[in-house]
């Protein structure tokens, strides 16, 4: 009975937040300054636009209607998948999403396996090895990561990987050596946040009762921390990477126009500078969906991992 | 013993970093060698040597003299857009968490929307739909930022509202609105002052990508990100156009981290409210 309140009550929460989303997300496109029927009849500028063949456009557009109806049908309209055409290519907004999600959920997973290996791992090594020499040095390097922006990282491994090293390709998609770079761009001040996470996570499960009885009972002190601290310790650590993944859809940009990955990152770009209104509403629609979709997934995957939410305690 | 002097000495080296960086920032008109707007094409892409010390850029400005303006303007503006972000965050956390009820379900709500946008994505649209200019990087900072701080008050404000003295001076007679500014506010200020570090890095981080994306600054400001951008072209020829700039970001944004950790560490503040990111 709890799990199902819960999760009814979680699901409820939901729609005041979709909603809001949407709102902002609809706004974002026409708040924007310039005219959408300016510039589908006339892109470059030169031509000259007859007031009938404005008011055409302008009706089928639906600009017409007062704001809050236009809303409602881009809402009607988006739920159902339909985001419409994009002002300056003609096509068809849905399809473009579909043909380019791939490429930007391939660079996020390759970008969340680093995450988890390096960033957990670390972490791990810091809390086994705290106020070792290991715990400081790993702890430098990654306050380090942390501190550097993804795009240089990209043009500095460019720089040695590609040009003095010869080992990888700059651009296209031809094998998985393309992703190591932009792999890399996403997820290195990630790495250094989720080290850093990871190492207080699992110190403070380890500060706990049950660890303290454990040791009493003569495990050994490394045992305990992975056996016991570690899988308690990974609820924060899954909620982190949860909203991570869910990030980098919509945080990929960066790795995408430097490396030329056709992902959904560099179809907003371009959007964004032709001012493609529909395009960028329908890609902070879909990226702000994810990110409310995965938390909610990450949220009801607790409900089977901890069993305070599963007696009905409030858990932030 | 040993161990504490080693923290910080880390620390010290880091507010010295960070005071050199504002300092060569500040100063910048009287320490360049040159103006970072001439051009000089005979020179362009010069190597370092005695004259231009880090060498020169495609269209031959001094780049050193262009790194050290480099800072100027992002600083300014992440400065500007953390304090107005920290500015709502308290005052909306400090209502939801001081008067609770309608008023924090509502901005609870209104906080999970903005807590959904992803920060990237918003930056860019709102950037790039606005137009580039310092005006749409500014609202765009805050609307991504708000949050965490709101948030933080939030939660440290509905626990300081429990404590007897806070019952006590309601019994005098204390007024809300003057318990909230001199009574909590304070309680607050060490938390607070580690998330505005942790974002001014950040935010001087986001601006340098907006630039590099060109949806920030714009050429020909001397700025690091803009100038990152302009080395794609070139730095295969000459490395240090896109090796310096960058270096001066990560040394500013590691140096306020060390120091965010000193703090944290120092006022052993638990920062579970707050969302990394």
């Amino acid at each position: 009975m709890g799990i199902i309140k819960y999760i009814g009550k979680r699901l409820l929460t939901l729609i005041p937040v979709l909603l809001g989303i949407s709102i902002i997300a609809f706004l974002l496109g026409t708040s924007a300054p310039g005219d959408p029927v300016e510039a589908i009849l006339n892109p470059d500028g030169t031509q000259i636009v007859s007031p009938e063949e404005y008011e055409i456009v302008k009706e089928r557009l639906g600009l017409n209607d007062p704001v809050p109806v236009q809303y409602l049908k881009w809402l009607k309209n988006a739920l159902t998948g339909e985001f419409g055409q994009s002002f300056f290519t003609n096509k068809d907004i849905r399809e473009q999403m579909a043909y380019r999600l791939p490429y930007t959920i391939r660079l996020a997973l390759f970008g969340m396996a680093l995450t988890i290996v390096f960033g957990v791992g670390f972490g791990m090594l810091m809390a086994i090895f705290k106020d070792t020499w290991i715990d400081h040095a790993l702890r430098a390097v990654t306050t380090l990561m942390l501190s550097v922006p993804g795009f240089w990282i990209a043009i500095i491994m460019i720089l040695i990987f590609v040009e003095q090293l010869k080992w990888l390709p700059t651009s296209g998609l031809g094998s998985w050596k393309s992703y190591i770079m932009p792999g890399i761009t996403v997820c290195v001040s990630t790495i250094g946040v989720c080290a850093r996470l990871t190492r207080t996570s699992v110190l403070d499960e380890l500060g706990r009762q049950y660890v303290t009885v454990a040791s009493a009972k003569g495990l050994n002190a490394r045992l305990v921390t992975i056996r016991h601290a570690l899988p308690n310790a990974l609820i924060p650590i899954t909620t982190f990477l949860g909203n991570y993944f869910a990030g980098v859809l919509g945080g990929s940009t960066i790795a995408e126009v430097i490396f030329n990955i056709p992902g959904i990152g560099n179809y907003a770009i371009s959007a964004v500078q032709s001012r493609d209104y529909y395009v960028v509403q329908a890609y902070v629609l879909f990226t702000a969906l994810v990110y409310v979709v995965v938390t909610l997934a990450i949220d009801l995957l607790y409900l089977v991992i901890n069993p305070k939410i599963r007696a009905g305690e409030q858990v932030e | 013993m040993k161990r504490k002097k080693k923290i910080k000495l880390g620390t010290w080296a880091a507010g010295v970093l960070l005071a050199a960086i504002l300092l060569m920032s500040l100063l910048a008109p009287v320490l360049a060698p040159y103006d970072p707007y001439q051009l000089d094409m005979r020179n362009a892409l010069a190597a370092p040597d005695s004259v231009h010390l880090l060498g020169t850029d495609a269209i031959g400005r001094d780049l050193l003299s262009r790194v050290m303006y480099g800072g100027r303007q992002s600083l300014l503006l992440a400065a500007a857009a953390t304090s107005l972000s920290m500015a709502l965050g308290c005052v909306i956390g400090i209502v939801a968490g001081y008067f609770g009820g309608k008023a924090d379900l509502v901005i609870t709500a209104v906080s999970n929307i903005f807590q959904g946008l992803p920060g990237m994505t918003m930056m860019i649209a709102i950037a790039g739909l606005m137009g580039p200019g310092v005006s749409s990087m500014l609202l765009a900072l805050v609307i991504t930022s708000w949050v965490s701080f709101s948030r933080l008050v939030r939660g440290e404000v509905m626990k300081i509202k429990q404590e007897y003295f806070v019952e006590g001076l309601k019994g005098l007679g204390a007024g809300d609105l003057r318990i909230m500014a001199v009574h909590i506010a304070p309680n607050l200020m060490g938390s607070i002052l580690i998330i505005f570090a942790t974002r001014i890095a950040s935010s001087v981080i986001s601006v340098a990508s907006l630039s590099f994306l060109g949806l920030g600054l714009q050429p020909p400001t001397p700025d690091w990100g803009v100038m990152i951008n302009d080395a794609r072209a070139h730095f295969r020829q000459a490395p240090m156009l896109a090796i310096a700039p960058g270096v001066m970001i990560v040394l500013l944004s590691l140096s306020v981290n060390v120091l965010a950790d000193a703090l944290r560490d120092k006022l052993d503040v638990r920062m579970d409210s707050v969302k990394e990111d």
